[in-house]
């Protein structure tokens, strides 16, 4: 049988405000356990929470950025639940009515077509301490440091036919949060993590097959095995005669595999009600207009007008999309270097490559946009060939100055003068007879594979500064003559 | 020097200034008096002597430099549902027995700033869940006229204390009627102010929606001096609200002739003791006398506000103990095996009968399947009987009724009957579930029993009912009636 995988993401975005969401103790990530939660985050008697506006703020940011519908009254509501690391014995959520509804994003797919994946909802809530398990000697440790953070739950519809539809849109949602500037992204430190709805069905069926909730998932590479291992589990248990259970499954990355945390019979009833201690947010039009106005340009628009302004294609257009701080670099490169295409090439392949051998990120790129820039513009006006470019980039890297101080300092200048390269041309041709002949001997076919030896020969001597363009127009002329 | 503890709050504040005592003075006298009485009424958990008389020091310095608050230097008690820093806070609870709070509710930060000393924590019904302080870990209040009696609750401790003499005023909160049944019950000035008058941080949660902290006092003035400092926006508290505070003295001399009193029929039917009619009904006609005018009005919906109470209050206590869990404060029980046990042990040790049964009902009441027919109902029942209230104050300035069906009654006699107990609040309920203020002021005693007249205020018209009430007291001296035996 044909089965078709039907994936929804619960993904929890660590909003990047300064202090909790209903407290004004710190949110920062890896201080000394129990340091940066204050009365309000230990849940002591009497303590009540007052909602953070920049919680608000960032929310309303996202849900704009995403087109979605803003809860014009959003109202927060009471998880009940018994747990160590939730002082309260409830987490504030929102529930009925949250600050974000129906939206959409856009994922490119393999094949290079888009396809628009629905945004349910994105509600505020607050997350939990943290259990910690070793080096208690068979005891719990809590550390509440990270309860009362604001988190931003984005849950989406269950859109998505594949573990790569679904990285794509964790991805898109990832570069949307880091665009807005609403949270790190951080995977590892748990700032953004997604949980991940899945079922199968016989393909053409309409009705969904029960899913499992994949729990556990710290990088995008984890989130597409364990659906792809999910999938694969619950195609083997129904062809073999069993049933899907609603369950929580956690995935362990060590194993490849997921494995039941609880069945879904067993959880808690949450006995959600509003909670009394917050009013409702009421946003007017104002706010939201003047949310929309401050915007920056998001991913979407931005790719599509780097294909339309630059003509790149809709696969380098999303690459050099994928943060904003590496979109504006190529702009600058490609603007100081006056080359949009040749720009975009150096910019994913050499500097690509030399910021992750590194592991860093473009922020923190050691050779500045402009000067990157103008060490295309040499290589765009022939000052030097590209492969001379790839030994300044790496002095540039190093910090020994920008393009221009490199090239003079170690006189890398392409040889132009075409008296000089013509002596090179046959000083070659005098040295090496044997050569010349056997070229001219042999069929038109192999004659491009022989003229390497002496483009070699000439480049050497040139110690690689000569304009090669010319080097193979002089051999042509000359071995052909 | 004597009889310091028969004046009011504004004849201390003036005994202060003029150097007639001092605070510490004023201060020994009354921990002479609670040491000496208090065993036989048990309305204090908590006596903190040295830091009274430190407070009090520190109150006769800013006296000499001229201190503004009418409050500085006068002995007052905090109902134990404050937080009070440094000092035990068990909210008459075993759960909170070993419970010192690290922080000073806002209520009590108030009081400290305006100078005032505090004496102690008074007793109360276990987390405010009671109408007779008989639900209290640390035993029952007596009622100063009849030490046989309750003296209500859940506020009963401040209530007893100050009827007794026991502190010039005390703090209460009032959820159902806690301030204003206790208050009625013992013959004092209790004032349960607007929902978001006071703020709440601080004050141990039972019903977020409904609880609401308010002066205990002997007169409407002592009580208009202690709302002063107690009322106004708390940026701790979201649910306070941000609305200028009268000066609640300055306009207790007001005349009250032309203003329109409606009694609404509902409360004077059946159910109320013939001897509280009689004396409302005379109190009534005090202000007739004063110029008011005296209507009938209907509260069609006050029948549902006991029901709709006894889910609204439960469904949010439920949520509001769950932090009572063993984990990170009072009461944990010895040895848990595992985290189940923990939690089961500690909170079925750490908690009275009537805390699990109201936890038992909130938790039933919002389970799913339930919660449509019980908390949204119980939310609808709620704007009826707001609307009944708004419709009423289109025609009346002031609603005026019993405070209480009946008067004190013995100590044993309802507790095993949270029926019966949960319709003592009958008259009180109604104004917690639609956010307005409510006073009772005393009009008795009839037989020995105080009586406490109701006066109920449009949203923030705290300073028409303070009004009122002082000037009724300015005619009248029920005010000043105390038990007999309490010197």
């Amino acid at each position: 049988m044909q089965w078709e995988t039907v994936i929804g993401l619960e993904i929890h975005a660590q909003l990047a405000t300064k202090s909790k969401i209903f407290s004004g103790a710190s949110t920062a990530f890896g201080a000394e356990p129990n340091t940066q939660a204050c009365v309000v985050d230990l849940g002591l008697p009497g303590v009540l929470p007052v909602l953070n506006g920049e919680a608000v703020t960032m929310a309303v940011r996202f849900g704009t950025a995403i087109e979605a519908e803003i809860g014009r009254r959003s109202v927060f509501a009471r998880k009940n639940y018994f747990y160590p690391d939730l002082p309260k014995g409830y987490q504030i959520s929102q529930f009925e009515s949250p600050i974000v509804g129906r939206g959409h994003v856009e994922i490119l797919l393999e094949d290079g077509s888009a396809k628009l994946i629905g945004v349910t909802r994105a509600h505020l809530e607050e997350d939990a301490g943290k259990s910690l398990h070793e080096d208690f000697h068979g005891q719990t440790g809590i550390d509440l440091n990270r309860a009362g953070t604001p988190l931003l739950e984005i849950v989406s519809e269950p859109d998505m036919r594949s573990a790569k539809e679904a990285v794509a849109y964790a991805r898109r949602i990832h570069q949307i949060v880091r665009y807005l500037g609403i949270c790190d992204g951080n995977m590892q430190e748990g700032s953004f993590r997604c949980d991940a709805n899945v079922s199968v069905r016989p393909m053409g069926q309409k009705a969904f097959g029960t899913r499992a909730e994949l729990k556990n998932i710290n990088s995008f590479r984890f989130l597409e095995r364990a659906i792809n291992f999910e999938v694969e589990r619950q195609i083997d248990l129904i062809e073999s005669g069993g049933k899907v259970v609603l369950e929580t499954r956690l995935y362990d990355p060590n194993r490849d595999e997921t494995r039941s945390m609880r069945s879904k019979e067993e959880a808690n009833d949450y006995r959600y009600f509003p909670d009394p201690d917050l009013l409702p947010v009421e946003l007017d039009e104002d706010f939201i207009a003047a949310i929309t106005a401050g915007l920056p340009e998001m991913p979407d628009a931005k790719r599509h007008r780097f294909m339309k302004d630059y003509g790149l294609s809709a696969a380098d257009a999303e690459a050099l999309t994928a943060g904003r701080a590496l979109a504006d670099y190529y702009e600058t490169v490609a603007k100081t270097s006056g080359d949009v295409r040749l720009a975009a090439n150096w910019v994913m392949v050499e500097l690509g490559a030399a910021l992750n051998r590194e592991g860093l990120d473009i922020l923190d790129c050691p050779v500045k946009a402009e000067s990157f820039g103008g060490l295309v513009a040499r290589i765009k006006d022939d000052t030097i060939s590209g492969k001379i470019a790839k030994q300044v980039f790496e002095a540039m890297w190093a910090g020994e100055g920008d393009a221009d101080a490199i090239i003079e300092a170690r006189g890398l200048r392409q040889i132009t003068d075409s008296g000089a390269i013509e002596a090179a041309v046959d000083e070659v041709l005098a040295t090496n007879p044997q050569q010349v002949e056997n070229y001219r001997a042999a069929d038109e076919a192999k004659r491009p594979k022989m003229l390497g030896f002496f483009v070699g020969q000439v480049m050497k001597r040139s110690q690689g500064k000569a304009n090669p363009q010319q080097v193979n127009e002089l051999l042509m002329a000359k071995l052909g003559g | 020097m004597t009889n310091m503890h028969e004046k009011s709050i504004s004849e201390l504040a003036a005994g202060l200034r003029n150097g007639d005592y001092s605070s510490v003075e004023l201060t020994r006298a009354y921990l002479a008096r609670i040491e000496r009485l208090d065993s036989g009424l048990n309305s204090y958990i908590t006596v903190d002597a040295e830091r009274a008389l430190s407070q009090a020091g520190a109150a006769d310095r800013m006296l000499r430099d001229g201190a503004a608050s009418p409050l500085a230097g006068i002995p007052i008690a905090h109902k134990d549902i404050f937080c009070t820093q440094g000092v035990r806070t068990s909210c008459g609870s075993r759960m909170l027995d070993n419970f010192i709070s690290p922080y000073d509710a806002t209520v009590v930060t108030r009081f400290k700033e305006a100078g005032a000393v505090m004496l102690g924590k008074t007793n109360m019904d276990e987390f405010a869940m009671g109408s007779s302080n008989e639900t209290s870990f640390y035993g029952p209040v007596r009622n100063p006229w009849d030490r046989a009696r309750v003296p209500g609750g859940s506020s009963g401790g401040s209530a007893a204390a100050v009827a007794a003499r026991l502190c010039a005023g005390a703090t209460g909160t009032d959820t159902g009627g806690s301030i204003r049944q206790p208050a009625a019950l013992c013959g004092i000035s209790g004032l349960k102010p607007t929902y978001g008058r006071v703020s709440r941080y601080g004050m141990i949660a039972f019903a977020s929606s409904l609880d609401q902290a308010g002066p205990m006092a002997r007169s409407a003035e002592d009580a208009a001096l202690m709302l002063g400092v107690m009322a106004g926006f708390d940026p701790r508290d979201s649910t306070s609200v941000h609305q200028p505070v009268p000066d609640y003295g300055a306009g207790l001399d007001g005349d009250i002739g032309g203003l329109r009193i409606g009694l609404p029929r509902e409360f004077f039917a059946e159910g109320l003791d013939a001897k509280v009619a009689a004396s409302i009904e005379a109190a009534i006609g005090e202000f007739r006398k004063l110029g008011a005018e005296v209507v009938e009005i209907s509260l069609p919906n006050n029948h549902l506000s006991v029901p709709a109470y006894y889910v609204v209050a439960p469904a949010e206590c439920s949520s509001n103990l769950a932090r009572f869990d063993g984990v990170r404060f009072g009461h944990r029980c010895q040895g848990p095996k595992d985290l189940e046990d923990l939690y089961k042990r500690s909170r079925a040790e750490g908690f009275g009968m009537e805390v699990k049964r109201r936890i038992l009902i909130g938790t039933y009441a919002l389970s799913a399947g339930y919660f449509d027919a019980y908390y949204l109902k119980a939310q609808q029942i709620r704007q009826l009987i707001a609307s009944d209230f708004r419709r009423a104050f289109e025609q009346v300035d002031l609603i005026a009724a019993p405070a209480t069906p009946g008067m004190a009654f013995a100590i044993g006699e309802k507790i095993d009957d949270p029926v019966t107990m949960y319709l003592s609040d009958i008259y009180t309920i109604a104004v917690n579930l639609a956010g307005l203020p409510g006073m009772s002021i005393p009009v008795g005693p009839a037989n020995g029993l105080p009586v406490g007249l109701q006066l109920i205020g449009n949203y923030f018209d705290e300073g028409r009912l303070l009004n009122a009430a002082h000037r009724f007291q300015q005619a009248t001296d029920w005010h000043l009636a105390a038990p007999a035996d309490i010197d």
